[in-house]
């Protein structure tokens, strides 16, 4: 059997921990599929001490791919280069984790290898079938991918993180790169700053829904609690369409997956594509002034109540008991 | 210019999904079928730019059942100038449908392909990705805004990233595939549903177009998600944060 290829996404020098899903993810599949696992740390140049630490990941080789293309992410200058190492090195599994990049870059890869795609998976069987979320996680359909090699996008939530273990060698390879066939230009990133947990990683999530009513009862509503939480912020798709907060804070079917230890769910009424991306959180709390609401389905705690009342005192109270 | 937008047939988001008993696919029946969401995103700001450079065309194009003409149709009502529907078995899976949207692309030759980003039924978010490559096209998924150069020849996105907003430029033709604040689709208007009952609705059967639709990432079952138990009411905040930090121990 061939060999199993992680995409190590790195920002500002660091892999987040969706990435260290992504190791985890390959060594399931290596251990299922057969072969060793190996990862590929792209970008233009400075990429030793990232490649050494993919090592210390339990990765048998790491791939370090340099190329003054490579310095944003781009989906047709990574692909090639991605392609083109797969086809050297003769990879059966390529597994990114379902994050932007991956989302954007693992359906273009499977096209350019003719290769089967399962995407956002959530787990390997031991005969080398996959499991993934249809219909916003009413379905969960199990696939067998034909033939090989294969794309594997893998959702965060499914996997726990790698730990260290090992020490794997570092390759240099060269990239090779049509730059004629490179068409999209990188203009700017403009970052959202915020110095809350990320959304993918927090501990505590606290998300708001239309039921919050503005962009500012946000801000001075909920937002007290969240820090009170020491969680990150989430919303629903009705907020986020609503204009109250931008699309990266939305957790859903078509926005972000989570599964934190406590999800606070307020002023939400637990649409079914909310509910695809969180209900597999520890534990639910569901605050809403409508009994009636769907998302008391799945909340563990529930609170019938006036949220502009109920959200202030929570605050108070997780302060109390702090002290 | 020339503008091709895609629309999938699927359930409504609403729709409560239950899997057959034999786990070989959903259970049809009693579903309201619409457009998927996202292409409706992909059909609105078509028109938008239509209706900015003079002379442009809007085509529809849709791959799937014969009832699929109902969603074309309403694509049609919403300003669309004419559609095809690629006939075929539903449930291809996205290389497939790729490799028949990019002949009709090839004999259609448009400048700008607008897609959604992922259909709600199958939530793969490929196939726009998976054309760009087939065509050697650049790509810009998740849009949140597009706006084109005044010759029309460059496209400037800006895209929904992990924590910001990315933005990508390239010369068309292209593939955008739409995220949620890309625009609010119109409402179709009455006359705009009696134009489009004449407008033109071209078939093609699947197999007319000579592509390899065989599946290459076989359906094996489908089951239902474990079911979440409800958990109980509380009367109070405190009664809630007490229960927190004793029972459920999370703070």
């Amino acid at each position: 059997m061939g060999d199993v290829l992680v995409f190590a996404e790195h920002v500002h020098g660091k892999f987040p921990k969706t990435t260290l899903i992504a190791f985890a993810a390959g060594q399931d599949a290596a251990a299922k599929l057969g072969g060793s696992c190996h990862a590929v740390v792209m970008g233009a140049g400075g990429l030793d001490a990232l490649a050494s630490e993919a090592a210390s990941y339990g990765m048998t080789t790491v791939f370090q791919v340099e190329h003054a293309r490579l310095e944003h992410y781009v989906a047709d200058a990574y692909t090639a280069a991605l392609a083109a190492l797969v086809q050297a090195k003769g990879i059966d599994t390529i597994v990114a984790t379902a994050t932007a990049i991956g989302k954007d870059m693992t359906p273009r890869l499977a096209a350019r290898l003719g290769a089967p795609l399962a995407a956002d998976i959530t787990g390997i069987n031991a005969d080398g079938t996959v499991v993934r979320p249809m219909y916003a996680g009413n379905v969960f359909a199990t696939v067998k991918l034909e033939g090989a090699p294969r794309v594997i996008s893998v959702r965060a939530t499914a996997f726990d993180a790698a730990a260290k273990g090992g020490a794997g060698s570092v390759e240099k390879v060269a990239a090779t790169l049509d730059e004629a066939a490179l068409k999209t230009r990188f203009v700017g990133l403009e970052e959202i700053k915020s110095d809350r947990p990320v959304l993918t990683e927090a501990r505590i999530v606290v998300s708001g829904g239309r039921g919050l009513k503005n962009g500012e009862n946000f801000k001075i509503v909920l937002e007290p609690l969240v820090d009170e939480l020491g969680a990150a912020m989430g919303a629903s798709r009705a907020a986020v369409d609503a204009g109250f907060v931008p699309n990266d804070l939305q957790v859903g079917q078509t926005g972000k997956v989570v599964a934190p230890e406590l999800y606070v769910a307020v002023g939400l009424s637990g649409a079914i594509q909310h509910l695809a991306g969180m209900k597999d959180s520890k534990v639910i709390v569901a605050i809403n002034k409508d009994e009636e609401a769907p998302i008391f389905q799945v909340a563990d705690y529930g609170l019938v109540a006036d949220l502009f009342k109920a959200v202030p005192e929570m605050k108070d109270a997780v302060a109390k008991l702090k002290h | 210019m020339k503008i091709l937008a895609t629309v999938k047939r699927v359930p409504d988001p609403e729709t409560s999904i239950k899997v057959k008993p034999d786990g070989s696919g959903i259970v049809a029946d009693n579903i309201k079928w619409v457009v998927n969401p996202f292409d409706e995103i992909a059909v609105e700001e078509s028109l938008r730019i239509k209706e900015k450079v003079a002379g442009s065309e809007v085509v529809l194009v849709s791959v799937g059942a014969k009832v699929a003409q109902e969603q074309l149709r309403t694509g049609l009502a919403m300003g669309a100038d004419r559609a095809i529907l690629v006939v075929a078995e539903d449930g291809l899976e996205p290389l497939a449908v790729a490799r028949v949207l990019v002949k009709v692309i090839e004999s259609e030759q448009p400048d700008l392909v607008v897609m959604g980003k992922q259909s709600i039924d199958d939530d793969s978010n490929a196939v726009g990705q998976m054309a760009a490559e087939l065509l050697g096209w650049p790509q810009a998924t998740f849009a949140s805004k597009l706006e084109l150069a005044g010759d029309q020849k460059t496209a400037t996105v800006t895209r929904e990233v992990d924590g910001g907003l990315e933005t990508l430029s390239f010369p068309l033709p292209g593939i955008v595939t739409t995220d949620l604040r890309l625009n609010e689709p119109r409402y179709a208007s009455l006359p705009g549903i009696m134009k489009a009952r004449k407008k033109e609705l071209k078939e093609i059967e699947v197999g007319a177009l000579g592509v390899d639709v065989a599946p290459k990432a076989r359906l094996v079952k489908m089951e239902p998600p474990p079911k979440r138990q409800a958990g109980k009411k509380v009367a109070s905040v405190e009664e809630l944060v007490h229960l927190l930090h004793t029972e459920a121990k999370v703070i």
